[in-house]
């Protein structure tokens, strides 16, 4: 039994069926499909509070998505644990900055990095509010529940995923 | 019901937050895919582990869900999209996500694991969250409403049975994840 826990991975299926089923107990008890971008909503609203507490408070967009720490901001901080713990437990936890795959094509230099990832984060964040939810909301929830929305967005992250990943990396299917 | 009183309760849900998100976390982590080559290697189309978690998900996801609506458990949650919100949306979210590297969920999972990054991404993420949210009064006006999507949900669309469709879906799934087993992908 503990070797489940200390392995460094698991079966894609396993981890797939137990997300299905982690889903089922959030509309059981918390009547919420299982997204992640709404909290990074909630964060900006609460350090645009910090700023002027009347101007956030006057944004139609945080008085729909209240900038306050609840389910869904939890959701987040908890991702960031549970992966810790399993990285922990398996030994697998390595601090880096630049990931490897990435060190290949471009370099080692965390500057470089650093930038891409802070720029891919605004188009993600501006994207994934744009659409209404990302690859867990609309990805997964969503499109388990057969909302058209939802098929339609995943379709679109992966269309504009493999085609920006293919002018960076090449394509390997051409 | 109990489970209304459970839904309500402020505290228990921040409390059902975290434990959610931390078995989130650890499955996303023990799936791999918290690790950018990973991600990367699904947009080459070269590692199809990405696919293998979300259709796996959505296969048992999917059953569970509809079984407990039938049986009065639960409700959907879905909203109408619009060529205007979720195609536009949806390929700036496929830039940032091969730019990143990482998703909104997966870039927390990641700085778990260890992943300096994805903590910048992370930041990224709630900065591209504000932006979105001084522009909203304007789109909401203007792009958002442009091809609005004849239904809510595929069974809507097609106008067959949501038993149906979800046997079909089921059956699709099953198939593609067979497809790519065979093909050694």
């Amino acid at each position: 039994m503990i070797e489940w826990f200390t392995m460094a991975t698991w079966s894609p299926y396993i981890v797939g069926v137990g997300i299905g089923v982690l889903i089922w107990t959030t509309f059981l008890l918390s009547d919420r499909p299982l997204g992640c971008s709404t909290a990074y909503a909630k964060t900006a609203g609460m350090i645009e509070s910090v700023f002027s507490r009347e101007r956030a408070q006057a944004m139609p967009y945080y008085q729909k998505i209240t900038p306050t720490v609840d389910w869904q901001w939890m959701i987040v901080i908890g991702v960031l644990i549970g992966a810790f713990i399993s990285a922990y437990l398996s030994g697998t936890f390595t601090v880096l900055i630049v990931p490897p795959e990435f060190a290949e094509t471009f370099g080692t230099e965390p500057l470089l990095r650093s930038i891409v990832a802070l720029l891919g984060g605004i188009l993600m964040g501006l994207g994934a509010r744009w659409a209404g939810g990302c690859t867990s909301g609309h990805g997964i929830s969503g499109t388990l529940q057969l909302s058209l929305a939802s098929w339609v967005a995943a379709i679109c992250f992966f269309a504009g995923g493999i085609l920006i990943a293919g002018l960076m990396y090449g394509f390997s299917f051409i | 019901m109990a489970f209304e009183r459970l839904r309500a309760d402020k505290r228990a849900q921040i409390v059902l937050g975290l434990v959610t998100g931390i078995i989130f976390g650890f499955l996303l982590q023990k799936g791999g895919v918290t690790n950018y080559g990973v991600i990367i290697g699904q947009l080459l189309l070269t590692d199809f582990t990405v696919v293998k978690v979300m259709l796996s998900a959505v296969l048992a996801g999917m059953i569970g869900i509809y079984a407990m609506k039938s049986a009065g458990l639960v409700r959907l949650h879905y909203t109408r999209g619009a060529v205007g919100s979720t195609v536009i949306g949806g390929l700036i979210f496929g830039a940032g996500f091969a730019i990143l590297g990482y998703c909104p969920g997966t870039a927390a999972g990641a700085v778990g694991s260890g992943a300096l990054d994805a903590a910048i991404g992370m930041v990224g993420i709630a900065l591209g969250a504000g932006i979105f949210a001084r522009l909203h009064p304007r789109l909401d006006r203007s792009v958002h409403k442009r091809g609005i999507f004849p239904a809510e949900t595929i069974p809507e669309l097609i106008g067959v049975r949501p038993g149906i469709v979800v046997t079909g879906v089921a059956l699709l799934i099953i198939g593609i994840l067979y497809l790519l087993a065979v093909l050694g992908l």
